[in-house]
């Protein structure tokens, strides 16, 4: 589905990726862990469109995705869920999904996606009029996957999503995308919380300063000496 | 209460209909172009003159051709210029201010001229109210409106309020920035538009007519707090009401000093406009 060939990437003279190789399948989880800076979410930023990539292939569904801006990304079904969130904190619950389904074939289903995004997520249909911003970490959390769903994407990107949020919301955040998976999506998913991720995905990549440094299943992940030392801390 | 007074704050709500939806246009497209469009006024300004042209469909081309200029403006000078510093993109559009005076001048000559249409002053419980400054109020305050209508409950205004918040992931949703920008002009000029329509009813027009609403319609912007639309609103029947009022008990040169140094009062206690969080 999504097929990533020797990509870089940069901003201004600093190269953040140096020829990364990753796929993903239709119907797979995959995950992307790393140390901080390592250019996960300059991967994330790169196939949404958000950062040109500077060379090499990136193919959706077999046609490429070079050049093309980030809100024509979208539209060929790629919704990006951004690190720190990012909701229009000025905006309610409601607009901020409103939004989120912007695209011309999204707006013509926009009713009963609301709906459905309501009873996946029953917390935002009692704060629908509240403002964004006001809402906590979780729940706007929630919110900027709810809003990523509104498009219906045949891929979810989500940028660390459990970041900042107290353990026990951390566990709920990782039950939602589990959910999230069971209805079918296909996601692509940085984290930093190494464990929980792994018992979550199928397969995974681990980055490091810019270059894919490992990958393979979740278990052979978990089995790996050096992910176990650095990342497990076992 | 005095019954001229009563009339001083009724004619004062009635002039901050259009300055409020001046000070509308001009926050729309601060909030959202993150520019300041200097020669706003002057929009008001050419509109004037096509009500004054074409009388016959006047309104609804005035609105038209207003917008296509706010587009124009866009596309012409602000988008060449979108991210250099703010200083720039002030000197270009306060260039266009001068361009337009003087190619009015070059066009019109200094004449000043009024559609020769008088409407009548109603009186009613002793009171005088023109009728002009009525239907000026009636339609911008439905101008208004529509506008919150719009920007409240579309898919279009929602993704106008929003790129303001957050330029870049605007993006992720499907919006293209540019798109939104030229709506965006294109209804600030609309807005410039209409209150063409409403004022040429009032006043005549000459190249120079845009002094008399321009700076009055920046002080209500920044008083307001810059962006903010309702904030702008608000603050535009602050001011009206200051110079109807003022000009009630001195002279109507007075209530516009009047309002001016509220305006430096108020700015001076808080920088960040009455309605501005710092
Ligand atoms: N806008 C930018 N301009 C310049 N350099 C940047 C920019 N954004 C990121 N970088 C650099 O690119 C590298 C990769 O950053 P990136 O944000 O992709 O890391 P990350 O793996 O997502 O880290 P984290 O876990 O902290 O989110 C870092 O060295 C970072 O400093
Ligand atoms: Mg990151």
């Amino acid at each position: 589905m999504l097929e990533i060939d020797n990509l870089s990437a940069a901003y201004g003279s600093f190269q953040a990726l140096f020829g990364i190789n990753l796929r993903v399948d239709a119907g797979e989880t995959v995950g992307v862990i790393g140390p901080n800076g390592a250019g996960k979410t300059t991967l994330m930023r790169v196939i949404s469109g958000l950062l040109p990539g500077r060379a090499g292939k990136l193919a959706f569904e077999g046609r490429a995705l070079t050049g093309v801006p980030a809100y024509r990304v979208v539209a060929r079904g790629i919704a990006h869920v951004p690190e720190n969130r990012r909701l229009f904190p000025k905006l309610t619950v409601e607009e901020n999904l409103r939004i989120g389904a912007y695209m011309p074939q999204a707006r013509k289903h926009f009713g009963e996606r609301l709906a459905w995004v309501y009873e996946l997520f029953p917390r935002l249909a009692e704060r629908r009029t509240q403002l964004a911003g006001t809402m906590s970490g979780g729940e706007q959390q929630m919110c900027a996957i709810a809003r990523a769903l509104m498009s219906k994407p045949k891929l979810l990107l989500l940028d660390e999503p459990s970041a900042g949020l107290a353990p026990l919301v951390v566990q709920q955040v990782f039950d939602l995308v589990r959910k999230i998976r069971s209805e079918g999506f296909t996601v692509l998913i940085v984290e930093q919380n190494v464990q929980q991720l792994l018992e979550l995905v199928d397969r995974a990549y681990l980055l490091e300063v810019g270059r894919i440094k490992l990958s393979g299943m979740a278990a052979e992940l978990k089995a790996n000496a050096f992910v176990r030392q650095a990342y497990l801390g076992l | 209460m005095d019954i001229y007074l009563v009339e001083a704050l009724l004619n004062g709500l009635l002039l901050g209909g259009v300055l409020a939806l001046l000070a509308l246009g001009l926050n729309l497209i601060f909030g959202v172009i993150d520019v300041v469009w200097i020669a706003y006024a002057e929009l008001v300004m050419c509109g004037m003159y096509v009500v004054y042209w074409l009388l016959a469909l006047a309104a609804l081309i005035a609105i038209l051709s207003v917008a296509v200029l706010g587009l124009l403006v866009h596309q012409l000078i602000i988008a060449p210029i979108l991210g250099s510093p703010a200083i720039n993109q002030l000197l270009a559009t306060g260039g266009l201010l001068f361009f337009l005076q003087s190619f009015a001048t070059l066009l019109f000559g200094t004449d000043f001229r009024n559609i020769g249409l008088r409407l009548p002053i109603l009186e009613f419980a002793d009171m005088n109210v023109s009728f002009a400054r009525l239907i000026a109020f009636g339609v911008a305050v439905l101008g208004a409106g529509a506008l919150y209508g719009f920007l409240s409950k579309s898919f279009l205004g929602t993704a106008i309020r929003a790129i303001g918040q957050d330029r870049e992931i605007v993006g992720l949703m499907g919006v293209d920035q540019r798109r939104i920008y030229l709506v965006t002009s294109a209804i600030g000029g609309a807005l410039a538009g209409l209150a063409a329509c409403l004022l040429v009813l009032q006043y005549d027009v000459h190249p120079f007519i845009g002094l008399s609403f321009g700076p009055i319609t920046f002080m209500i912007c920044v008083l307001g707090g810059l962006g903010n639309m309702l904030g702008g609103f608000v603050a535009a029947f602050i001011m009206s009401e200051i110079i109807s009022v003022g000009g009630f008990y001195f002279s109507q040169e007075i209530g516009e000093v009047l309002a001016f140094v509220v305006f430096i009062a108020l700015i001076f206690v808080r920088p960040q406009g009455i309605f501005g969080r710092s």
